[in-house]
């Protein structure tokens, strides 16, 4: 039997069109658009103006705080305004435009292509380097890396946990980077334990990509520490505490971290970063993001540079088809539908999928029958029905001891309601109320 | 490039699974029992049971389009279910004004004063059938004979049922005397299995009933908790008290293959509107269901329990479902 977690989830049609296609370098765009936040935390602070010359791998944003993040310039080029656009949460926020000239990195950087081994650096170095390039999350909740690497003292760490799930249907991005980019990958891996001082390393796969699992068993099977798992294929196993709970059996605490249960889990394209980092010095500054729809001409997984405008990436998967509707940034179940196709690629952007009509529009909704199918689907042991109606009648004091704030978003019970019921649209509305509440109590 | 875009917050993908979907799925799972209840009381089961799914429907549709003035839903099939289910509690010879009597109950009084599909308290098709029987006893307690094809609508020879045979008996002779008593002929267990008894129509033929369930969970329109719970306690409580005084009691099997046991545990128990909806709710819903229907049919006043137990439990559905909660996750630190 296949490990898996065992409460709750459901599983979509996987949809991986793009699976087979080969990571493509996307060529460079004539403008980027870089927004200084790109991470959970603080936003970053404007490091240049209007009229500047940038090369490829230059901070133009500095890091505001422990819980923040360097921004780097994806390109070489002058910097035509630092001004507000449109990202991908509809909302407008501080960017840095840069007009491309050439392509002129840092001389820091290390931009050959060739496999360094050997990890120098002790592990307060490679937190260091970690945060001066940049490194967040690359899984979608972007989370500044050097913090998540940084264990607060009293906790302890015995084991990391690589996220190789890639649970969102269609996604394929860390699906080919585990295929094309094994060897570094793994060295990223090495990178991360050696900063956390761990000795064990579980990489989590979910089992409809076979290849990758072998490929990657192939290349630890030398090394001591890292194993390699084959998971059940179900949704939300890429969420944290619930892919911990799979590999690991253990279970952490409600409003905790996974450090309260001695692991951190990092995303495989985040230990990627983490290997250009600290071995070849080189920020994040793009990323693999998989262009796809089943209208799509061509879908493809493309290394695109950040601050790219998502009109280039559809444009190079064969243009974008007549009957699109809807185009959404990041997976199906969890990404965000964008508003236009100027909004540039960011540190998150894991995909661009494409729906047509019939698939962009929601279906009509009905009464709550009360059939408890989004009770059986919630992997947090929640009660969507009713965290809805609480919601609905402003019950906010009760849906907070219904453990409203523990919901991670994931849309299983969206995805499986017979009556079609928005039920994580009132969920998210209470959780934004029930955090405002939380807060004021804390300040008195 | 310039596109009008739809923007939704996630999730963009949706199951195919719908609300008409699991009604119509319950309606094939009843669809075994209904072709044995054709077969074995002939026409008149088809005429009772067209009746009544035909007046449900137009209840609904009259009620939601005059009276509370909505859109009618009655495409969800939710009417069809209650429809099946009353007809399949009532003798194939009741008169069809009573049986459209009992639909007019069933979704007027059971249905819509709460406001229509997901807010009734009760299953419907209980109500309407409770109503007909403390109404309309005599006709509702006079079943016909199955005799096949031959069961003529009008025949009115009164097959007790096996449970009111047992009920009437109990202290006056012990029970193996009753089974063997050629006057009274109470059916065997393989007559119960393949429906030859007297009863309602849906309650006579326990392998059509079995094979509904069998499709519900395969399709996951129900889950196991609900009906297990329910004949599971059964026949743990009958079983104490068949062993404590077998002269007194029928076996537990006796008990889980007569009545309407089967039909209230698979198919009125499992109602989604007035069941728990937490798993551990669903099963103290069933064991609550069993244990009532034990003491209803050996200490009670009537042969047969099921439907008032399944009413009194559904009556406390909404206190399950407020105190009985899914066990959270990250709720017990387990590590290890």
């Amino acid at each position: 039997m296949l490990k898996t977690f065992p409460k709750g989830g459901v599983h979509p049609p996987e949809n991986k069109i793009s699976a087979a296609a080969g990571i493509d370098v996307l060529p460079l765009p004539e403008q980027v658009t870089i927004p200084i936040s790109q991470h959970l935390g603080a936003p970053a602070e404007p490091a240049v103006a209007k009229g500047d010359t940038v090369k490829a791998g230059q901070i133009i944003a500095t890091s505001k705080g422990f819980v923040s993040a360097n921004i780097h310039s994806s390109v070489s080029g002058k910097v035509f305004k630092v001004d507000k656009a449109v990202d991908a949460s509809g909302y407008k926020k501080m960017s840095v435009i840069i007009n491309v000239e050439g392509d002129e990195w840092l001389d820091t950087i290390d931009t050959g292509s060739e496999h360094k081994k050997d990890i120098t650096l002790n592990s307060e170095e490679i937190i260091k380097r970690c945060a001066e390039n940049g490194i967040v999350g690359m899984g979608g909740a972007t989370f500044p890396s050097h913090v998540k690497l940084s264990i607060p003292p009293g906790k302890h760490c015995d084991v990391l946990i690589i996220n190789g799930v890639e649970c969102e249907p269609y996604l394929t991005s860390d699906h080919r980077l585990m295929l094309e980019r094994t060897g570094e990958l793994v060295t990223g891996i090495s990178i991360l334990m050696k900063a956390l001082k761990v000795e064990r390393a579980m990489i989590g796969i979910e089992n409809n990509k076979t290849d990758a699992i072998e490929k990657l068993r192939e290349y630890t099977s030398g090394i001591d520490g890292i194993s390699v798992h084959a998971l059940k294929v179900k949704y939300p196993q890429g969420g944290e505490k619930q892919l911990i709970k799979a590999l690991i059996k253990r279970e952490v605490p409600s409003g905790g971290l996974p450090v309260d249960v001695g692991t951190v889990v990092h995303n495989v394209g985040t230990a990627y970063a983490v290997y250009e980092a600290v071995q070849l010095n080189k920020p994040l500054v793009e990323r693999v993001v998989t262009v796809t729809g089943k209208e799509l001409g061509k879908p493809v997984n493309v290394l695109a540079r950040i601050g790219t405008p998502v009109s280039k990436l559809i444009e190079f998967a064969g243009g974008l088809p007549d009957n699109t509707t809807k185009i959404v940034n990041g997976g199906p179940m969890m990404g965000k539908a964008l508003a236009n196709l100027s909004v540039p690629v960011t540190k998150g952007t894991s995909g661009l999928i494409v729906f047509r009509e019939e698939e962009a529009r929601r279906k009509e909704t009905g009464p709550c029958i009360r059939c408890g199918k989004c009770i059986t689907a919630c992997a947090m042991g929640l009660e969507p029905y009713l965290l809805m109606s609480l919601t609905e009648k402003d019950m906010h004091e009760r849906s907070e001891k219904e453990k409203i704030m523990d919901c991670m978003e994931c849309g299983s019970c969206s995805y499986i309601c017979p009556a079609n019921r928005p039920l994580l649209d009132y969920i998210r509305l209470g959780k934004a109320t029930v955090g405002k509440m939380i807060k004021e109590r804390k300040q008195k | 490039m310039n596109k009008l875009l739809t923007v939704s917050p996630s999730p963009h993908e949706y199951s195919k699974e719908s609300t008409p979907k699991l009604m119509y799925g319950v309606v094939i799972a009843l669809a075994p029992a209904l072709l044995a209840t054709i077969w074995f009381f002939g026409w008149a089961a088809l005429l009772v049971t067209s009746v009544s799914v035909i007046s449900c429907v137009i209840f609904e549709y009259l009620i939601q389009k005059f009276i509370l003035k909505k859109e009618p839903s009655i495409k969800d099939g939710s009417a069809i279910v209650t429809g099946l289910l009353l007809a399949f509690c009532l003798p194939t010879n009741l008169p069809l004004g009573l049986v459209i009597l009992g639909s007019l109950v069933a979704i007027g009084v059971g249905k819509m004063t709460f406001g229509g599909l997901g807010n009734n308290p009760f299953n419907p098709a209980l109500v309407g059938r409770v109503f007909l029987f403390l109404s309309f006893p005599v006709q509702m307690t006079t079943w016909p004979v199955p005799k096949g094809f031959n069961t003529s609508f009008s025949d009115a020879i009164t097959g007790a049922t096996p449970l009111s045979v047992l009920n009437e008996n109990y202290e006056k002779m012990p029970v193996d005397q009753v089974m063997n008593d050629p006057e009274l002929s109470m059916p065997g267990y393989s007559q119960l299995f393949w429906g030859e008894m007297g009863g309602s129509l849906g309650e006579i033929a326990a392998f059509a009933l079995i094979l509904g369930l069998a499709y519900m969970l395969i399709r996951k329109i129900i889950t196991w908790h609900i009906p297990v719970s329910i004949l599971l306690t059964v026949a743990v409580f009958t079983g104490i008290l068949w062993l404590a005084n077998p002269e007194a009691n029928a076996d537990p099997l006796y008990h889980l293959m007569t009545g309407g046991l089967l039909l209230g545990a698979i198919f009125m128990a499992t109602d989604y509107v007035s069941s728990p909806m937490s798993k551990k709710g669903m099963i103290i819903y069933g064991v609550g269901i069993g244990i009532i229907t034990v003491l209803i049919r050996r200490f009670g006043a009537y042969p047969e329990g099921v439907q008032f137990a399944i009413l009194i439990m559904n009556a406390f559905t909404p206190l399950i479902n407020n105190y009985i909660k899914p066990s959270r996750f990250g709720e017990e630190v387990k590590n290890g």
